[in-house]
């Protein structure tokens, strides 16, 4: 081997088709690593559906005014599912990967930064896709749950918005919480804001000051988004609901490039 | 360059050392001080690693080794100083693409198997080496299948090592490369690292095993506290330590022995009297001088062992 070709950088193979081939790698890889790790993807598809079925397919037959209960929970349930995929993937996949010092080593790889957080995100989509196709497969086979095409169309592009605004909060809490901690404390806050944002109880049967406070949270904001495909939101207005669903990412986001701007400073 | 010629490498002694000190180095520190917040990791340290060389970074838990490790990889960046790879800043993407690293990782994602880790891996580089390659190299062959969460912990560190190897580099960094692995897998990936550098690479690893430093490197460099304490090869580093031991039976004075130059100590044996001097020929030829009946003549090399924790406890 020659000196000189020890001394001069080989160019950087920025083609597109190599980029292309690290993302789409990285996806794969990602999406398997979850699927194949049972009490992740046990628990963040089995847990939505197992209430579905017990909440859900029981009101099978029950109409609250025009409201049809099996289909509104599904709503409501679709939600709780995509944002727990969302969470758990990210939040305690990303911290036990940082804590591991795997992060570590593929960040002194010439992976682009980037690839590796969108396959993290990609990945959410997924699941949330999984778990609400399950969802809705139950609703209508055994939940006497009619949902039209476009409905159907717009429940799934509703699932891609949401996991990928609950896919930044997944990466603030990683970037926050120590790895061991991450999945009880991701418990603690995932729990509640559903309970809080009638997600599994429709939330005009929640206390009155409960009520008051739901829409500081946004899950609130995205179930609301989500009943709006059935005409079963409440009063208030889509727009402040993109724009608290919209808020809240960009918070996230925000606060997840200062806490990793502050990190690398400090490094 | 593949790595195609390892499968002809021979054993070398470690002291045969190329002649690349005359060559421009492939990656510095220059004068680089790290500190974190009130701690100074690093103070006012610079190496240079030259192609083909195996350079060893041997020092005490805290020393420093691993930040420096960090910084020729861009993974921090230094208080002041410079780190510079091939000629530009190791961050930069071109650079990393010729870099191997093998860090100290407690977990791989255990659900993916050896194979797709490394599909993974080389799919990062512009011109990977081929898979069989780094099978072979890293001795992953029967393992390539099994998920890593079913690996032993030798095999996890080869995974790491083969991991290393992905885009051909021409600057390997392994960090405490051997954990976990036992004596003939240690000597496995040694011959391994021995025949990288044999096709030019630059090997520069750290380690808690002086054993390994003295069979492998070409160059020993001893740090404590975030400085240098010491470099050269392994019998240098060992010369400068502690001195070297003659051990005979003399008639000769012990108090008299204490006074002949660079004798840093003379201690008696049952009937031997055992003296450490720096420079161990010139004291032997005044004793033989003094003492024409002096017998069981012995010189014995410290072990690096002895060296290393003379030059890093005098601090």
């Amino acid at each position: 081997m020659s000196t000189a070709s020890l001394i001069h950088p080989v160019a950087p193979a920025t083609n597109f088709a190599h980029s292309l081939r690290i993302y789409s790698k990285e996806t794969k890889y990602e999406f398997f690593k979850l699927l194949r790790a049972k009490s992740f993807s046990l628990a963040v598809i089995g847990f939505p559906v197992m209430l579905y079925i017990i909440f859900g397919l029981v009101n099978r037959h029950a109409q609250e005014g025009k409201v049809h209960v099996a289909k509104y929970i599904l709503g409501g349930y679709a939600c709780f599912g995509l944002v727990g995929a969302a969470l758990f993937g990210i939040g305690v996949g990303l911290a036990s990967e940082r804590t591991a010092g795997w992060l570590e080593l593929k960040r002194a790889s010439p992976m682009p930064p980037m690839a590796y957080l969108f396959a993290k995100c990609i990945t959410a989509v997924a699941f949330g896709i999984i778990i609400v196709s399950v969802l809705i497969t139950l609703a209508v086979t055994m939940g006497g749950v009619s949902l039209s095409a476009g409905e159907l169309v717009r429940m799934l592009g509703m699932t891609i918005v949401g996991a990928i605004a609950f896919a930044s909060m997944g990466l603030l809490l990683a970037l926050v919480v120590p790895a061991n901690a991450a999945s009880g404390i991701i418990n603690l806050i995932y729990l509640p804001m559903s309970f809080m944002s009638g997600l599994w109880v429709p939330i005009q049967f929640l206390p009155h000051w409960l009520q008051r406070i739901a829409p500081a949270l946004p899950t609130y904001h995205l179930a609301q988004l989500m009943q709006n495909i059935f005409g079963y939101a409440d009063a208030a207005s889509m727009a402040s609901h993109w724009t608290g669903l919209a808020g809240f990412t960009i918070l996230m986001l925000g606060a997840s490039w200062l806490i990793f701007h502050r990190s690398q400073q400090s490094a | 360059m593949p790595l195609t010629a390892i499968a002809f490498e021979t054993e070398r002694p470690a002291t045969s050392r190329p002649a690349v000190a005359q060559q421009q180095p492939i990656a510095t520190l220059a004068n680089v001080t790290k500190r974190y917040g009130a701690t100074t990791a690093l103070d006012g340290l610079s190496l240079a690693l030259h192609p083909g060389e195996i350079v060893a970074l041997l020092g005490p838990n805290g020393a420093g080794k691993s930040t420096a490790v960090r910084l020729l990889l861009g993974l921090i960046s230094a208080s002041t100083g410079a780190a510079s790879v091939f000629g530009s800043d190791p961050r930069n993407p071109a650079t990393r693409s010729r870099t191997g690293a093998m860090l100290q990782v407690a977990r791989l994602p255990e659900t993916l198997r050896v194979r797709e880790h490394l599909d993974l891996f080389r799919s990062y580089y512009p011109h990977p080496l081929p898979v069989q390659e780094i099978v072979r190299i890293a001795q992953l062959d029967g393992i390539h299948n099994r998920f890593f969460s079913q690996l032993s912990g030798g095999q996890k560190q080869r995974v790491l090592f083969g991991l290393a190897l992905c885009g051909d580099p021409d600057l390997i960094v392994l960090d405490e490369p051997t954990v976990g692995m036992d004596i003939e897998a240690r000597r496995g990936l040694w011959q391994q690292i021995r025949s990288l550098a044999n096709q030019g690479k630059t090997v520069l690893l750290t380690t808690h095993y002086l054993e390994e430093a003295d069979a492998l490197a070409h160059r020993i460099i001893v740090i404590n506290e975030g400085r240098i304490v010491s470099e050269g090869t392994p019998s240098e580093i060992k010369s400068r330590g502690a001195g070297r031991k003659i051990s005979c039976r003399t008639d000769l004075d012990i108090e008299y022995l204490r006074t002949l130059p660079s004798v840093t100590s003379v201690e008696r044996n049952r009937d031997a009297v055992v003296v450490t001097a720096g420079n161990a020929e010139d004291v032997v030829r005044e004793m033989l001088l003094q003492d024409a009946a002096l017998s069981d003549l012995e010189i014995a090399s410290p072990a690096l062992e002895d060296a290393f924790l003379a030059l890093t406890s005098t601090r």
